[in-house]
């Protein structure tokens, strides 16, 4: 569908380099991340977990320009990020459609070009790629809170960006059908050959899709762990080698939270 | 099977319940009235008040002075509509220009239009220009105040997903802002429409010889209290009509939600 993917470069597609973030909250600077580095290659899927509030949603909103106020290097294919940018697309807990707009409309609303048949073209494709073509002209509240997440992941990648950033996408999905958003990610990325990055609270999830899982630990934000996934997709979720990583990722959590027993995070 | 009868004797109540204050007032009066607890010359009965309207309609004498408050009205807040929105606009899309106009729109804003009848008089003499302009005075504060207001509510997450997707400066206003903003700036527009409706009769004041608001007046110094209260009646009904009739419009142009009701 794309044709982005035909230079190979050098520099790695995102290099994160001693990044640290303080919010100023009643003029007292607030570590929120804290010599943070990573390096993203070009095709890569990144899965981050981390507890609450230690600044994964900080992290993403850095890398997609949304915050500009931080100190270390952020480079996109060697290029400092300086602001937002159609290279990067970004897709948020809640899908933030224009309410106002319909399904069609919505896709539509991040492309630079007039109305025209390309465009059409466009917009179509992207809503075959998630599944909607039938709901073009229904209006955001008339879907459900997946299909509402997958018209937000269209119009994310209707602008072909290099990097797609998802915060906590399916968060607010019910179990079976975040299952089966994930199945459509990997779709959607054996398609595209986006790179993505994806913050969950999902341990699972991050194993079924990530390439890698970066294990944050909070007050300051930094990164504690970075595992590799080196399983054949499909995943099966129910693996001996699933299991372990599970059980090694689990293993970072109750050192920092002491709680030996409980799965939960 | 009797959902289709229970849903009609809902409906009947519903009707009841919305005009049973209205007729028990109504039949209150008149019964306090011929009991003489009442004096005519304080206020009529009811059943006057009706004779009075129903000459006052067959004669085509009320019609005509609807007709010429109503024109002045949607003239003045036609202007005030056109101007409130565009300043509204511009204002609230810019910080500089709120900063710079926000003074004097605060020190004008409680000046109630009554109070510029004399300075209207001089700038714009007694004809319909003076009336127009008083109109429009009362129509224009709710109009640019609920559409600085309405920019001002933008959802910030709905701006960030278009800085992401870098979206021109036209398409985010056309696209983000004003729909977003639509509703309180037709709260704005119907509030403005109702105090132009309601200036009227201040704006009559300045030497009219026709219309509801020098209808009133009119009959007030000739001691006709049944016309005095035909006219005010008339006032609150046509009001209530062009309140219907914007809700009614906004509806049409809301497509996108569904809208609370009350419980
Ligand atoms: N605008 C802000 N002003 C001040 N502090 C902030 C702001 N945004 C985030 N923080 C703080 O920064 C820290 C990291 O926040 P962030 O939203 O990145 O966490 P998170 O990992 O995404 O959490 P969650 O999993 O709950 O979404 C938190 O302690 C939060 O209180
Ligand atoms: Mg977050």
């Amino acid at each position: 569908m794309s044709t982005k993917h035909n230079e190979r470069k050098t520099e790695p597609r995102l290099g994160i380099e001693g990044l640290s973030k303080n919010y100023l909250v009643r003029s007292e600077a607030i570590p929120a991340l804290d010599g943070i580095d990573l390096t993203i290659e070009d095709g890569e899927f990144v899965a981050i977990v981390g507890s609450s509030g230690c600044g994964k949603s900080t992290l993403l909103r850095i890398i997609a320009g949304l915050e500009t106020d931080y100190a270390g290097r952020v480079s996109l294919a060697g290029k400092s990020i300086t602001g937002p940018g159609l290279d990067r697309g970004m897709v948020f807990q809640e899908h933030r459609l224009l309410p106002w707009l319909t399904v069609e409309q919505n896709v539509r609303f991040g492309l630079k070009t007039g109305y025209s048949g390309e465009v059409r073209k466009l917009v179509d494709e992207h809503l075959d790629l998630v599944g909607l073509s039938g709901f073009a002209n229904a209006y955001p509240y008339q879907l459900s809170g997946g299909m509402a997440q997958r018209v937000a992941i269209a119009r994310a990648l209707v602008n072909q960006p290099e990097l797609l950033l998802m915060d906590e996408p399916f968060g607010a999905l019910d179990a079976l059908t975040r299952i089966q958003m994930q199945q459509e990610v990997l779709r959607i990325r054996k398609a595209e050959k986006t790179t993505m990055i994806l913050v969950t609270h999902d341990i699972d999830e991050a194993i079924f899709l990530g390439d890698r899982v970066v294990v944050m630990s909070s007050r300051p934000g930094r990164i504690k762990r970075v595992i590799k996934v080196d399983l054949p997709h499909p995943r099966d979720r129910g693996s001996y080698e699933f299991v372990k990583i599970r059980q090694e990722i689990y293993r970072e959590f109750f050192k920092e939270a002491e709680l030996p027993f409980s799965y939960a995070i | 099977m009797t959902s289709g009868s229970n849903r009609h004797l809902q409906t009947s109540l519903y009707v009841v319940q919305y005009f049973a204050l209205l007729l028990i007032l109504v039949v209150a009066w008149q019964a306090l009235s011929d009991l003489g607890y009442i004096q005519p010359i304080i206020l009529p009965p009811p059943s006057r008040v009706l004779a009075t309207l129903w000459g006052m309609t067959t004669s085509g004498l009320l019609a005509r002075h609807i007709g010429i408050s109503v024109i002045r009205v949607l003239e003045g807040f036609g202007i005030a509509a056109l101007l409130g929105l565009a300043l509204g606009i511009g204002i609230g899309l810019s910080r500089t220009l709120d900063r710079m106009t926000g003074l004097l729109i605060q020190l004008i804003k409680p000046i109630p239009p009554i109070a510029w009848i004399p300075v209207a008089i001089l700038w714009f003499g007694i004809g319909e220009q003076s009336k127009v302009y008083i109109i429009f005075l009362g129509a224009f504060f709710p109009v640019i105040i609920n559409t600085i207001d309405g920019i001002r509510q933008t959802d910030h997450k709905l701006v960030e997903v278009a800085r992401i997707l870098e979206v021109s400066k036209s398409r985010f206003i056309w696209q983000v802002v004003l729909p977003g903003a639509f509703p309180t700036i037709m709260t704005g527009l119907r509030v403005g429409l109702m105090v132009a409706w309601m200036c009227v009769v201040a704006a009559e004041l300045i030497a009219a010889g026709s219309g509801v608001g020098y209808l009133i007046m009119d009959a007030r110094q000739l001691s006709q209290s049944d016309v005095v209260v035909v006219g005010m009646i008339t006032i609150g009904v046509i009001g209530k009509l062009m309140d219907s009739l914007i809700s009614l419009l906004e509806k049409r142009v809301i497509t996108w939600k569904s809208v609370f009701s009350g419980v």
